[in-house]
């Protein structure tokens, strides 16, 4: 699997997790699960609908899933979120299935695109690849205090001048294009474990934003290439190593969480104190 | 001087009252949260009919003896007996969606059989007594509005009317002035007041300042920092007794008709008390 | 006018066999989801809906191994997960997001594996589609029975916990202090929803079934604000989408490209999202006068 041919892969890979720890770690803090779950979904849709025109899927992903974004942040301010979310959600899947319909590969193409493919990376997607990373990153890396002042208390932000509303569309766009960028190796469907099973797991273990950053990159790695290395060796779809280890990310996750938290209640000192917070 | 103080009267002041017909008794309830004590001790009674304020600020035990005589929060020690038709209690707020298919009248009407399995079979006397509660509280107008669409002084009095149509015979508000202008404040203390007299229900507010209620207040129930003192109001909100409760110095001063209750010597170190501090030495 | 009729439904619509088959059980699938539905909007627990229509597909996958139909499996799967859902059961709703969301990636995961052994080692074609994208046209009418046993059992629960459900809605402070077993009442609750979204996995695929159970009651939730009108308007929503959908398909046969009909799901999810939208334009005072400020 260390061969010529699967390098392209193992860099696309990387460069797919380093995004998805750093983007990932934003979902979680900003409770945006549903919106991360839903993205993919919509660029599912634009993958098939490019491949039906023989359009580049990347360039179909990318475009569907920065409309799914945008009809997200829309609907999102008419009505309740979490139904907006879900209609938008579904009417992407809804236009992937009738688009795959028309095409004559429509099975397995459903499949790696659901579900990941690990032989479907070409040298010539890994320039577009890193650059969409680059992007993203670079885009963090901008809004990096606003944002994380508007995840954590958005009036604060507003007051300090940090539109909510812009802060949430350009967020929702750079999680589009790390959606883009990670389906066509995850697979939409599993797109959300890889974001939100690191992050959950680093911010169980440190409070400190920039180590749980790392952490969570560090995570999403380790779980990609064993996410490969798995699917190379048996054959089995990429998409359940993903949701498998990062199932077991978030539980290990819990699970320190918890630990700390018996042998702070059982020491019992100040921090234990101060860590309950009573309401009177 | 503030250890003498504490060590002569082992027990905040109470009044000692023939308990036969009481609605509620609070009997020594101790309460902890998170392992800590948030109450210590607390004794009261209150009457039928009787308009009790709970008075003290955030941190000083309000909402967890609520709690405790909800039933929601078993005491570590003591006890609380309830007599009579229940308890109806209103909560601050509800954090309603503005969609959410739930008309003020429907919220009114499940304060009825809420707790009942399957559906309320449409009958004329139960649409009238929610119509009847509605203008209790002066609602009527809003009755068909959805409930997640009502301001918050409107929801408010939606609550009391959800509370009351099961005629509790001890009516439980949780800060029920907090996030009121003046106007409204003035508004829904009359209205409690008025249902106090004329159905007979005791009612037990809990609020940060007493102000507002001490025309209308027959006891008060005053917490700081877990433990209480209860009685006629100027029998507690008195310099002494308040003072004890603290552990340090305290003053109560009357400006127009209003209270005041403010800790330090005079000496330009005079702040407006802060029960939530614990009662340190 | 004989030319107009048949340009709207193509002829042989309703003599077909299976056309009856899907009209009745997508006919029935559709009002439960509808109701259970206005349920799942008032909670808040859509995102639950979807995590659990997306895990249904690891039971579907797998009654495809073992040969049974996969109502079965869809079943199964989404009630363990609901029940697993709420022992897990985070109070804080962003908590039970991420809970939510990683149960679904676990069982999504197993069911992309499941799918994968159903094409290598079964002899049995399309089940991703089927699974997926729906069956509306091929069920076998002997699951009728199980149909309408689910869609009873679904229902009742939501029928006997009318009252206890909405006022934990509302505000479980006020349910407690009823006597009202908030935690029991939700966690049955979540079991209808599973039963809800494995029926409506059957018509239109697993991860279309959301549409079914969201759409139709976000919709009625603009028209009207008496609890019971929107259970009703939520079905009867989800019954036009259905039913146009299952007609639109069998005419969509008769368009390009060349004779093989558009997927039945595609139709009925875009028909619930146009009645969603239409119902957005709706002035938003409908249904309720708006409070002072």
């Amino acid at each position: 699997m260390f061969s010529a041919f699967m390098t392209d892969t193992w860099i696309v890979a990387t460069i797919v997790a380093v995004v998805a720890g750093v983007v990932g770690f934003f979902v979680v803090l900003r409770g945006s699960a549903f919106v991360a779950d839903a993205l993919p979904t919509g660029a599912f849709a634009g993958a098939a609908g490019a491949s039906l025109i023989g359009v580049n899927t990347l360039v179909g992903l990318t475009v569907f899933s920065l409309l799914g974004a945008l009809g997200i942040g829309w609907l999102g301010r008419r009505s309740r979120h979490d139904v907006a979310v879900a209609l938008a959600l579904v009417a992407m899947l809804g236009l992937g299935a009738l688009f795959l319909s028309f095409s004559v590969e429509y099975a397995p193409e459903i499949y790696s695109l659901l579900f990941g493919e690990v032989l479907g990376i070409s040298v010539n997607e890994i320039a577009p690849v890193a650059v969409l990373g680059a992007a993203c990153i670079a885009a963090i890396l901008v809004m990096y205090r606003p944002l994380m002042l508007s995840s954590v208390m958005p009036e604060l932000g507003e007051v300090r001048g940090v539109r909510a509303y812009r802060i949430e569309m350009c967020f929702l766009v750079v999680l589009a294009l790390a959606t883009s960028m990670a389906l066509p190796v995850v697979g939409a469907l599993l797109i959300f474990s890889l974001m939100i099973g690191p992050p959950a797991a680093a911010r169980s273990v440190t409070d400190r934003p920039l180590l749980a950053m790392g952490l969570s990159v560090v995570l999403a790695v380790v779980t990609v290439w064993a996410a490969i290395a798995a699917s190379y060796e048996t054959n089995w779809p990429v998409g359940f190593f993903v949701g498998a280890i990062g199932a077991a990310c978030y539980a290990a996750g819990r699970g320190w969480a918890a630990l700390r938290q018996a042998r702070m209640a059982r020491s019992g000192g100040p921090a234990g104190a101060r860590a309950d917070r009573v309401p009177a | 001087m503030m250890t003498k103080q504490r060590a002569a009267s082992g027990r905040d002041r109470q009044d000692r009252r023939d308990t036969r017909e009481d609605v509620l008794i609070v009997d020594g309830v101790s309460a902890r949260l998170g392992g800590r004590e948030v109450l210590h001790d607390v004794r009261f009674t209150i009457r039928p009919g009787e308009f009790v304020g709970l008075i003290g600020s955030n941190g000083a035990g309000k909402t967890t003896l609520l709690r405790v005589i909800l039933g929601l929060v078993p005491p570590a020690a003591g006890k609380v007996r309830v007599h009579g038709n229940g308890i109806g209690y209103v909560p601050q707020k509800i954090e309603l969606d503005p969609d959410m298919p739930l008309r003020a009248r429907d919220l009114v009407g499940l304060g009825l059989d809420g707790n009942r399995l399957g559906f309320p079979l449409p009958s004329r006397s139960r649409r009238k007594l929610v119509d009847e509660m509605l203008r209790a509280v002066d609602a009527e107008h809003i009755g068909n509005a959805r409930v997640g669409r009502l301001s918050g002084g409107e929801q408010q009095r939606i609550l009391i009317a959800h509370a009351l149509i099961s005629r509790p015979g001890l009516l439980l508000l949780d800060e029920p002035l907090a996030n009121l202008d003046i106007a409204s404040e003035q508004e829904v203390v009359a209205l409690l007041a008025r249902i106090a007299r004329e159905q007979r229900i005791a009612v037990l507010i809990s609020a940060h300042e007493m102000n507002p209620l001490l025309p209308v207040m027959d006891r008060i129930v005053y917490l700081a920092a877990g433990r209480a003192a209860s009685g006629p109001t100027d029998e507690v909100v008195r310099g002494e007794v308040l003072s004890e409760l603290y552990a340090r110095h305290v003053d109560v001063i009357h400006v127009h008709g209003r209270v005041l209750v403010v800790a330090g010597r005079g000496d330009g170190l005079d702040i407006p008390l802060d029960p939530a501090a614990p009662a340190a030495s | 006018m004989n030319h107009v009729l048949t340009a709207i439904v193509e002829p042989g619509f309703f003599g077909s066999e299976p056309v009856h088959v899907a009209l009745l059980i997508g006919g029935v699938v559709a009002v439960v989801s509808g109701i259970i539905g206005t349920f799942t909007v008032m909670r808040g627990q859509s995102y639950a809906g979807h995590a659990l229509a997306d895990i249904s597909v690891t039971g579907g996958s797998g009654s495809f191994l073992i040969g049974i139909s996969p109502l079965w499996g869809f079943a199964g799967t989404s009630v363990a997960a609901a029940g697993v859902m709420d022992l897990i059961g985070v109070r804080r709703p962003r908590g039970r997001d991420l809970a939510t969301g990683i149960v679904r990636g676990a069982g999504l995961g197993l069911g992309a594996l499941f799918l994968y052994w159903d094409t290598t080692h079964t002899s049995t074609t399309g089940a991703t589609v089927t699974i997926l994208f729906g069956s509306m046209f091929t069920i076998d009418s002997s699951i009728i029975p199980v149909v309408v046993a689910f869609s009873l059992a679904a229902v009742g629960i939501v029928a006997a916990l009318y009252r206890p459900l909405l006022l934990s809605s509302a505000s479980s402070d006020l349910a407690v202090v009823r006597g009202i077993r908030v935690r029991t009442t939700g966690a049955l609750c979540l079991v209808a929803i599973a039963l809800a979204v494995s029926l409506s996995a059957l018509t239109i695929g697993a991860i279309l079934s959301t549409a079914l159970l969201v759409g139709p009651a976000a919709t009625a939730l603009r028209l009207t604000a008496r609890p019971a009108l929107v259970m009703i308007w939520s079905a009867l929503i989800g019954l036009a989408a259905t039913w146009l959908g299952i007609l639109l398909a069998f005419d969509s046969y008769y368009w390009p490209p060349e004779r093989q009909g558009w997927p039945v799901s595609f139709f009925v999810v875009a028909l619930v999202l146009a009645f969603y939208l239409l119902a957005q334009a709706l002035p938003a005072g409908r249904g309720g006068k708006p409070g002072r400020g």
